[in-house]
């Protein structure tokens, strides 16, 4: 259903401005830190399981020496905003929000966790498109 | 005698007056169900010390009485009583929709209604909560293939009881479990007790009586269709009956707990110096939901009278209305006592009687339940053959 | 099953999971059947929870100030509770995750003063009730809401002997990056279950012994060798609403 939303919405970007292909796609930060060792495609397209299934060896193991840490995601993915200190969900310049917002994808966890870094331990960047063509490609694929 | 006759209702002015008010309710109750989702459950009268609240007694209100309602069919189909058996439809149509309406109410009233998903998916099978889940999901399977077969052509009558006494064990369940979801709160003196499960199970008897009484009494008068006064006398003397039980149920409470000297506290709490819980259980109750009706349905010559079993019903109703709010209300609003012998102060209100009210939020979202419930019964007289075209004493064998 | 198995259903075209498995050697196992651990992201196993230990707590009530709150302070700040927006204006609605409870002897005229919070039973009531399993207790004894499964149906409150869990009536914002929080889930003491896991101890116990108070005694019960083992055994102590038989990790003396 939801991977079928996705690609209409796709679709429906893709026929209305051919011509500007330019912006069609989200702009997704850079981020800081150790890049991940599987790889961007890896994970963009499996970060959901992997946090799930992180959060689950957290809370109910008490395991903390996992990747997919939700608290260390918004540390080396974290966009500095006008004022110098990170953005926060709220904006749509928030990692989470680029491509979520681009294929209207809704999630709650920051009702809950904190959507910027308390220390940040990571430099701040300011958004400048990542690998837009990858993207873009990915989130056709999600579509499919 | 004429045979039974099922037909259509049809919508007539009323009747699309009725249905319009009920859809107004139920868009009412949705509009407060959005604002309590956005700002939260601080927009009700519900708090840390008072955690289920008017929501709560209106659902479990309909989960009770649509396991109650259910008995009409129960009557006819698994104890063979030939004047039910006409009504036997009407009865499986109420208790589906009662129970809707009581789900739809406890489940609007969750802090986080969009995960009802993992509540279906997940269960904790210790967790009394998690089998009514699955005990309420089997009624509406249940009761659904009994209508079934009670409307489907040239069913043997040898099916139609199996379905029945099925249904009827079921329901017994499923109202045990409902009682249970209190019986086994060890935590809390007002609910730590066996009895709360039979007790349940009769004032289910009793509400779920009432309250089809009330819908066949409207119904029938709306489309004009005729109703036999013995009928209607003969339920209201099942239903004092049932009252009786209720109150010999609730007698059984409150005296084995004031026989455990750890529950005189909550006993003196309710019966004597709770001040509105008080008040509650004696007149609403003890007077209002049981010695008037039984005195109306048995009084020797006004007995008789159709009117007497209406009104006894509604008295009913309000009884078991004010029943449930003593228990749900007044048993969290009595502190909890974690230091027997000790005087107990805090900035979280221990030891000290919660004070509750409603919100007018909680009441329409309540009233919205009652509404869907009473609207589901509605359309499902209107699209399918439920209400028998001729309830009169002489047609029905009613002697 | 408390874990989901983890398997990838979407893979990019160039990668199947093999190429994955050698490129990173990351991943050590995917897909496995619920109930084994899954260590899929180089996690230790020795980094989790411990099922030989049992977190508990011994309050002194004797050593607990009447008018000290230092406690319900530090857990406020650890944890990011106690300032949301109608806190003030509607205190029966906000919640508490550990409280001061004043007693007063009603035989004796005794008057004193002890802290309650979650009582991290060894049977906990909450967990029994709750339909979705949100309400667990950990391998090492810690009884914690998991916030991503509950649902807001508040019968883990009504079955708390200690009225230890709250329920968050109202949107929350600026919480704590380690104690997410927010509206519509119940919550309560976590036991500062992520200094624990890092070797530390509850928020509450560091700021007793700061005022010198040193009220609390935090360990695990299972260690006879551990400070607060040998307390229980040397001094006697109860814990509250012992005829429940929840047999709960915290444990109060002299009361
Ligand atoms: C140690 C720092 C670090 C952490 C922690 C981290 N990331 Fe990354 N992530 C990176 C880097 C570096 C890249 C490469 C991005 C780039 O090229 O700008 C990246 C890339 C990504 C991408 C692909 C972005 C793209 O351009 O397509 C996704 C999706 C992603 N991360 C998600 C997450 C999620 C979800 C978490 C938390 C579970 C997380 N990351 C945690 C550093 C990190
Ligand atoms: C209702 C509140 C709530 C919501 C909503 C919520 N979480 Fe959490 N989450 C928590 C709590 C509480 C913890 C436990 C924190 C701890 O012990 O450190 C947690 C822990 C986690 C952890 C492990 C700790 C860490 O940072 O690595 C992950 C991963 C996580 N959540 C992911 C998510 C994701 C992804 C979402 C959205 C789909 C989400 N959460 C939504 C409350 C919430
Ligand atoms: C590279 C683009 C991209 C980035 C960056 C990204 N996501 Fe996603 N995310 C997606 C897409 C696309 C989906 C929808 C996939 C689908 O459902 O098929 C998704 C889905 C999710 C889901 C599941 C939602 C649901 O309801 O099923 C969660 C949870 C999630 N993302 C969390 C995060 C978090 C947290 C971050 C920031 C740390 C993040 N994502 C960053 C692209 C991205």
């Amino acid at each position: 259903m939801k991977r079928l939303f996705v690609l209409l919405m796709l679709l429906a970007g893709l026929s209305a401005a051919p011509v500007l292909a330019g912006d069609l796609g989200p702009v997704v930060p850079r981020a800081s830190g150790k890049p991940h060792p599987e790889g961007n495609e890896f994970w963009r397209i499996n970060h959901m399981l992997l946090m799930v299934h992180d959060r689950d060896q957290t809370m109910r193991l008490g395991n903390r020496e996992v990747q997919a840490s939700l608290a260390e995601c918004v540390d080396c993915h974290a966009v500095k905003g006008a004022d110098g200190a990170p953005v926060s969900a709220e904006d749509e310049r928030h990692f989470c929000r680029t491509c979520h917002d681009y294929v209207a994808v809704k999630i709650d966890c920051f009702q809950c966790h904190n959507s910027r870094p308390e220390a940040p331990k990571q430099a701040l960047r300011t958004p400048e498109p990542a690998d837009m063509p990858g993207i873009l490609a990915y989130l056709k694929e999600a579509g499919e | 005698m004429e045979r039974t006759l099922y037909r259509e209702i049809k919508a007539t002015r009323q009747i699309v007056q009725l249905a319009v008010l009920l859809a107004a309710f139920i868009a009412a109750a949705a509009l407060a169900v959005l604002y309590i989702e956005h700002h939260g459950h601080i927009v009700t009268g519900m708090n840390n010390q008072i955690v289920w609240g008017m929501p709560h007694v209106f659902a479990i209100f309909l989960i009770v009485a649509a396991s109650g309602a259910l008995n009409v069919a129960s009557i006819a189909s698994v104890f063979g009583q030939v004047p039910y058996k006409p009504l036997a439809r009407l009865s499986g149509l109420l208790a589906l929709a009662l129970l809707a309406g009581g789900l739809a109410v406890l489940v609007l009233d969750l802090g986080r209604p969009d995960r009802l998903i993992v509540a279906m998916t997940t269960y904790n099978f210790s967790s009394v909560f998690a089998w009514n889940i699955l005990l309420y999901n089997g009624f509406f399977v249940i009761v659904g293939a009994y209508l079934f077969v009670q409307m489907a052509r040239s069913m043997p009558y040898g099916v139609i009881r199996t379905a029945g006494t099925i249904a009827f064990l079921w329901r017994l369940v499923l109202t045990t479990g409902t009682g249970s979801i209190f019986g086994w709160l060890v935590a809390r003196q007002a609910y730590d007790a066996a009895v709360m499960a039979p007790l349940f199970v009769a004032m289910s008897f009793a509400i779920g009586l009432a309250v089809f009484l009330l819908v066949l009494g409207l119904i029938t008068w709306l489309t004009e269709r005729p109703l036999g006064e013995k009928l209607v006398a003969r339920m209201g003397r099942l239903l004092g009956i049932f009252a009786g039980v209720v109150l010999y149920f609730t007698a059984v409470q409150h005296l084995t707990n004031l026989y455990a000297a750890e529950h005189s506290g909550i006993e003196a709490f309710i019966l004597w110096e709770g001040g509105l819980y008080t008040n509650l259980f004696w007149f609403g109750q003890v007077l209002i939901g049981g010695l008037i009706p039984i005195a109306l349905v048995f009084h020797p010559t006004g007995g008789a009278k159709p009117a007497s079993a209406f009104v006894a019903s509604a008295l009913v109703v309000a009884g078991g209305f004010a029943q449930l709010y003593v228990i749900i209300i007044g048993g969290q609003a009595y502190p909890l006592e974690m230091f027997p012998g000790y005087q107990v102060t805090s900035g979280f209100s221990d030891g000290v009687v919660n004070a509750y009210s409603a919100s007018y939020l909680e009441v329409l979202l309540g009233l919205g339940g009652v509404a869907l419930a009473l609207a589901i019964t509605g359309v499902g007289m209107k699209v399918l053959r439920i209400l028998p075209t001729n309830l009169s004493d002489a047609n029905i064998g009613q002697d | 099953m408390i874990l989901p198995a983890l398997n990838f259903p979407k893979k990019p075209a160039d990668m199947n999971r093999r190429d994955f498995l050698k490129s990173g050697g990351a991943v050590a196992t995917l897909a496995l059947a619920p109930g084994v651990t899954l260590m899929a992201f180089g996690g230790q196993a020795s980094a989790a929870a411990d099922p030989g230990k049992r977190w508990g707590l011994l309050i002194d009530v004797n050593k607990c100030p009447s008018d000290c709150s230092a406690c319900v302070s530090a857990c406020k700040v650890e944890n990011g509770w106690g300032n949301d927006k109608h806190a003030a204006d509607h205190p029966e609605a906000a919640p508490q995750w550990i409280r001061k409870v004043s007693l007063t002897d009603k035989s004796t005229g005794r008057e004193f003063a002890l802290p309650v919070m979650c009582q991290h039973c060894e049977n906990p009531p909450c967990v029994d009730v709750c339909p979705t399993n949100a309400s667990f207790k950990r391998p090492d004894g810690i009884v914690l809401v998991d916030k991503h499964r509950c649902i807001g149906c508040r019968y883990c409150m009504m079955a708390c002997p200690y009225k230890a869990r709250s329920f968050v009536h109202e949107d929350v914002t600026d919480q704590k990056t380690h104690a997410p929080r927010g509206k519509g889930t119940v919550e309560s003491c976590t036991l500062c279950v992520h200094r624990v896991d890092a070797g530390g101890a509850p928020a509450c116990v560091e700021a007793c012994n700061t005022t010198g108070n040193a009220a609390m005694l935090f360990g695990d019960l299972n260690d006879p060798d551990s400070e607060i083992a040998q307390a229980l055994k040397a001094y006697p102590s109860v814990a509250i609403r012992d005829d429940l038989g929840l047999n709960p990790g915290v444990r109060y003396s002299n009361l």
